[in-house]
């Protein structure tokens, strides 16, 4: 369901007009109002008056994570906070958090593309959302809040945790759409299974899932698992929270809301702009932001744009799923490998969330890959030749995705070292 | 007739069966039979042992991935020529043999050997038939 015709549907001439008279609008302000801006664009030569058109936007310097870090808590804000209505942070686990301040029109601008992005799951004024988002600093839970308030839905503000409450409420309240991080709907349906409750009799219908990579076996699984149709949303705290996009019922590719988050495509190497298809970092510049704006802010994720036009009537610009961060990505022999993408493979083999890391290491000028797969009881077998054939398996299929020669070794369960509890997924020990 | 054998992952690594033999003994299990089949990298050290619930139990808990499966212990007479009549059967009669090893027992006049047949069942009906003995686990110790 599209939520705003006019603008999602938006002929791309006239998009392109739009874009521009909001970018040089933006250009002007944060040139007046945000010091770092002023220098950094003073420093490259570039002033306000030369950006004439939304492709000018390659003229103007990227922001990186790291500026926004050096910039806490509120230097990059370009209004006083007398006029900053709300502030969230990122989660901050490595360092100083992200820090976002929305105004009276950014909480209004948040409230409209969070509806579109629900609109897309199908919520309608109708609807009881169970929104299972952390509330607080964290911008999951008031963003759908705001999000289906626009829409006129019935809001439950759960919040995230205290499972068996969550599956007593969604059975008695009668929820139908479910908002929450892949993992925990997933959670949820396991604490269910063991209640005795089957979700997939409810009249839960669909969810908004996100604030997490995920896949599109963990897709199929949430689907069966939990009966309903699950939609990928997208976001982050330094753009705006979740609703920079989601995916539409045809989850061919997440829809940005691209009349107020631009989309680029970068190598992350040369910051060079690539064209649709081709992989690369997604780069965001907040047209309309009024407390934190940003300009082209490099997300760290990775992703393509998808060339064409999608069968909903949509006319937004639209993202593969992100296939990774920037950070953890590795150029082998010249080819880019995300550990995502080993993990596809490894997920279609075995049909569990597979714990593996990838060791990259230099012998002679030859850049050489392995795979260490941990053995676990679903692909245990007596025989030895069951498990060389699984080697070779998941060999082959790893090699024909990436294009590449790839060594795979079985080990042991815990071998593989954990840090935080997220565990550590490359260890690159070429000395370069 | 069928014996359940425990199946253990290990990597190729110094003292990883000494680990698990501790660890065993340490709880009273005590193996029965054992054989290891092992690749460069890896192996798979297979056992029959007398409390299969306890020692599947506590190799898990100190964190190795271990599988039961079933094989059949055939007794086969000991001496010259015994085991190769066993065999002539079974491959006279198409029955693969995945893997096989042998069961050590007090001296007896006939010794035990433990088989993984691809078709255990036909395997089994196969010998019998033939007069030759399946053993069931109480022969083995295991309880």
């Amino acid at each position: 369901m599209i939520w705003n015709e006019e603008r999602e549907t938006m002929a791309d001439g006239k998009k392109k007009e739009l874009q521009t008279d909001l970018l040089r609008a933006l250009i002007e302000r944060v040139y007046e109002k945000i010091p770092f801006y002023k220098k950094r664009m003073d420093e490259i030569g570039v002033k306000p008056s030369d950006i004439h058109s939304i492709e000018d936007i390659v003229k103007l310097p990227f922001t990186t994570k790291n500026d926004l870090r050096e910039n806490y808590p509120f230097g990059m804000f370009a209004v006083p906070l007398s006029e900053v209505e709300e502030i969230h942070t990122s989660s901050g686990t490595t360092g100083k958090p992200v820090v976002g301040g929305y105004t009276k029109n950014d909480i209004e601008m948040w409230s409209e593309v969070m509806a579109r992005c629900m609109s897309a799951s199908g919520t309608t004024k109708d609807d009881i959302v169970q929104n299972a988002y952390g509330y607080g600093l964290f911008t999951g839970g008031l963003g759908v809040h705001y999000g289906a308030r626009k829409i006129g839905a019935t809001i439950i503000p759960i919040s995230g945790g205290n499972t068996k409450r969550q599956i007593m409420i969604m059975q008695d309240f009668k929820s139908t759409i479910l908002t929450c991080t892949p993992s925990y709907s997933l959670y949820l349906a396991e604490v269910a299974e063991e209640m005795g409750v089957d979700l997939k009799k409810l009249p839960l219908k669909a969810g908004n899932f996100g604030a997490e990579p995920w896949s599109n076996n963990m897709r199929r699984e949430i689907e069966s698992r939990l009966g309903i149709m699950a939609l990928d949303i997208y976001g982050l705290t330094e753009i705006i929270g979740p609703g920079v996009g989601n995916e539409c019922e045809y989850k061919n590719g997440v829809h940005i809301c691209d009349d107020y988050f631009y989309p680029e495509i970068i190598n992350p190497e040369t910051g060079e702009v690539l064209p649709p298809g081709e992989v690369g970092e997604l780069v965001i510049t907040t047209l309309t932001r009024e407390a934190t704006p940003l300009l082209r802010y490099r997300t760290r994720d990775i992703t393509s744009i998808i060339p064409g036009k999608c069968e909903c009537g949509r006319t937004s610009t639209r993202i593969q799923r992100i296939m990774g961060r920037t950070d953890d990505m590795l150029i082998i022999r010249g080819v880019n490998v995300f550990p995502s993408q080993i993990e596809e493979v490894l997920v279609d083999i075995e049909g569990v969330e597979p714990h593996y890391q990838i060791i990259v290491d230099r012998v002679g000028a030859l850049d050489v890959i392995e795979v260490q797969v941990e053995m676990n009881e679903n692909i245990l077998s007596d025989e030895i030749k069951d498990l060389e054939w699984l080697e070779n398996r998941i060999k082959d299929e790893i090699e024909s995705m990436l294009g590449l020669k790839v060594g795979v070794k079985l080990v042991e369960p815990k071998t593989i070292a954990r840090s935080e509890g997220k565990a550590k997924r490359v260890i690159d020990k070429r000395k370069i | 007739m069928k014996i359940r054998q425990i199946s253990v992952f290990i990597e190729n690594k110094v003292g990883r069966i000494k680990e698990i033999t501790d660890i065993l003994g340490e709880n009273k299990v005590n193996i029965r039979a054992l054989s290891l089949a092992d690749t460069s990298d890896f192996g798979i050290l297979r056992m029959i042992v007398d409390d299969i619930e306890k020692a599947v139990k506590i190799l898990k808990d100190n964190g190795f991935i271990v599988k039961v499966s079933e094989v059949v212990a055939v007794e086969v007479p000991d001496k010259p020529g015994g085991l190769a009549k066993v065999l002539d059967l079974l491959v006279s009669n198409g029955m693969n043999v995945e893997y096989m090893y042998a069961f050590f027992e007090k001296p007896e006049d006939s010794a035990l050997l433990l088989f993984r047949f691809e078709r255990p069942d036909e395997a089994i009906e196969l010998l019998t038939k033939n007069g030759i003995n399946v053993a069931g686990e109480d022969k083995l110790g295991v309880h």
